[in-house]
């Protein structure tokens, strides 16, 4: 096996060119788990941790592969606040300062804790190799159970999100708080100015996937501008579309009728829970949204 | 391949070291340092808890190599001497440590917790250390070694 430690990224590119079988590794959190159990042995690690552009943001926002979910719950909780909090869910301390919306990309597992996310807010994947740049909308990035669009030779660069512009909130299902895969989640934002809403459930079919149906029901249904308290009516079926959009397997984790069942509860409540958000920033009020 | 790091302060060198190799085995197997214990081998359990770059990480899931250059502080490496720090002085006193095979994960994220929020609530204390599993204690004497540590500071 060989150890490939580039500094740059146009070196990692190169290498990656050279020795596309390479298996890029940023916080080992999965590639480090499947070589500790011998379930792997690539012919060579790519090491992502010492090229500097991975490591940064941009305001705007263009999030580096390589930044820890640490950094981004302290650090960008503010301007992403959906991704910070899919961040929080993610295993223990020492998980987050490790592991990175890159290699939650890279691995591409339907249970994934920011694909919801990334699909609900609109996040385009920047994804490089030494013949270009390719900017992939994440509905169109996850393929199949752990397969992506990537190409052999091209490794990901950077998630392109803009500032939340509304609220967003996620939700995640699990036997305890920390290091857990989800049973399901699910990441709801609302586009207030556009009168439009970004709605995906995660670990509930082979990809990470988008609720479209729901999204379009609140879209037409709700009035962003001037919003009035929401009808339990209005939950319950947009809980129900969600609910729809996924086909859950029976597995370890979970049955699929729960599945489903806890989807369409976590969209009610997200919903509500932004929804309120809504009310009192609209209404200039210090009402804080609550469970 | 061979690597060279900073670990407790002193700079070290491992040799024939295999690319796949975890920072872990390196500590344990090859600089003779296995206070970091390895447990599950898959970042579950904390017990291989150390300081990468002052933050802290499983060492089973960083690869060998990627420490080249970097620094590492170990749980051999909180003590003064014969003299503990407050945080594994605390573990004593409260009565925390039972097989004591968590033990060192535990204290490395307590001294970490401690480091940036001096005063935790219980809650802080809970999700700081929610990375470390014990199956002796029931965490009870555990919180309380880091309340009392805590209240030394």
């Amino acid at each position: 096996m060989d150890f490939l430690r580039p500094e740059t990224l146009a070196e990692a590119l190169e290498l990656k060119a050279s020795r596309p079988d390479a298996v890029p590794i940023a916080g080992g959190t999965d590639v480090m788990v499947e070589l500790n159990y011998d379930h792997r042995r690539p012919s060579a690690l790519l090491d992502l941790t010492r090229i500097p552009e991975l490591q940064q943001w941009s305001d705007g926002l263009r999030v580096g592969a390589g930044v820890p979910y640490a950094r981004i719950i302290d650090e960008l909780g503010t301007e992403l606040p959906g991704l910070a909090m899919a961040s929080r869910t993610v295993g223990s301390p020492q998980i987050r300062n490790r592991g990175t919306v890159g290699g939650n990309l890279g691995a591409a597992s339907p249970a994934g804790d920011t694909h919801p996310v990334l699909l609900a807010s609109g996040a385009v994947i920047e994804v490089a190799s030494v013949r270009g740049t390719r900017m992939i909308p994440a509905a169109e990035f996850y393929l199949g159970v752990k397969r992506n669009a990537l190409e052999p030779d091209e490794l990901i660069v950077a998630v392109h999100l803009t500032p939340a512009k509304g609220p967003q909130q996620f939700s995640k299902v699990g036997t305890r708080n920390a290091m857990v895969i989800a049973v399901c989640s699910f990441g709801i934002s609302l586009f207030p100015e556009e009168n439009r809403v970004g709605a995906a459930v995660g670990s509930a079919a082979p990809t990470p996937r988008r609720a479209h149906e729901a999204e379009q029901f609140l879209a037409s249904t709700l009035d962003f501008k001037n919003p009035r308290p929401l009808l339990d009516s209005v939950k319950r079926e947009f809980g129900e579309l969600v609910s729809r959009a996924a086909s859950p397997i029976d597995d370890v984790r979970g049955s699929a009728a729960y599945r489903k069942h806890a989807l369409a509860v976590m969209a009610r409540r997200t919903l509500g829970w932004a929804w309120q958000e809504l009310l009192a920033k609209t209404n200039g009020s210090e009402e804080r949204p609550c469970a | 391949m061979r690597v060279n790091v900073t670990v407790n302060g002193e700079q070290r060198q491992a040799d024939d070291v295999w690319e796949g190799e975890s920072l872990l085995f390196v500590l344990r197997e090859r600089l003779g340092l296995p206070g970091s214990k390895n447990a599950c081998e898959q970042g579950e359990c904390g017990s291989c808890t150390v300081y990468l770059d002052s933050v802290p990480v499983c060492a089973c899931l960083v690869a060998a190599g990627q420490v080249q250059d970097r620094d590492v502080r170990t749980v051999e490496g909180l003590a003064d001497g014969d003299t503990l720090d407050p945080v594994q002085e605390a573990f004593v006193e409260a009565g925390a440590v039972q097989c004591g095979f968590c033990t060192p994960g535990l204290v490395v994220a307590a001294h970490d917790l401690l480091d940036r929020v001096p005063k935790p609530s219980d809650p802080e204390i809970r999700e700081a250390l929610a990375g470390n599993l014990c199956r002796c204690t029931g965490y009870e004497k555990i919180l309380d070694a880091v309340r009392l540590a805590a209240s030394r500071r």
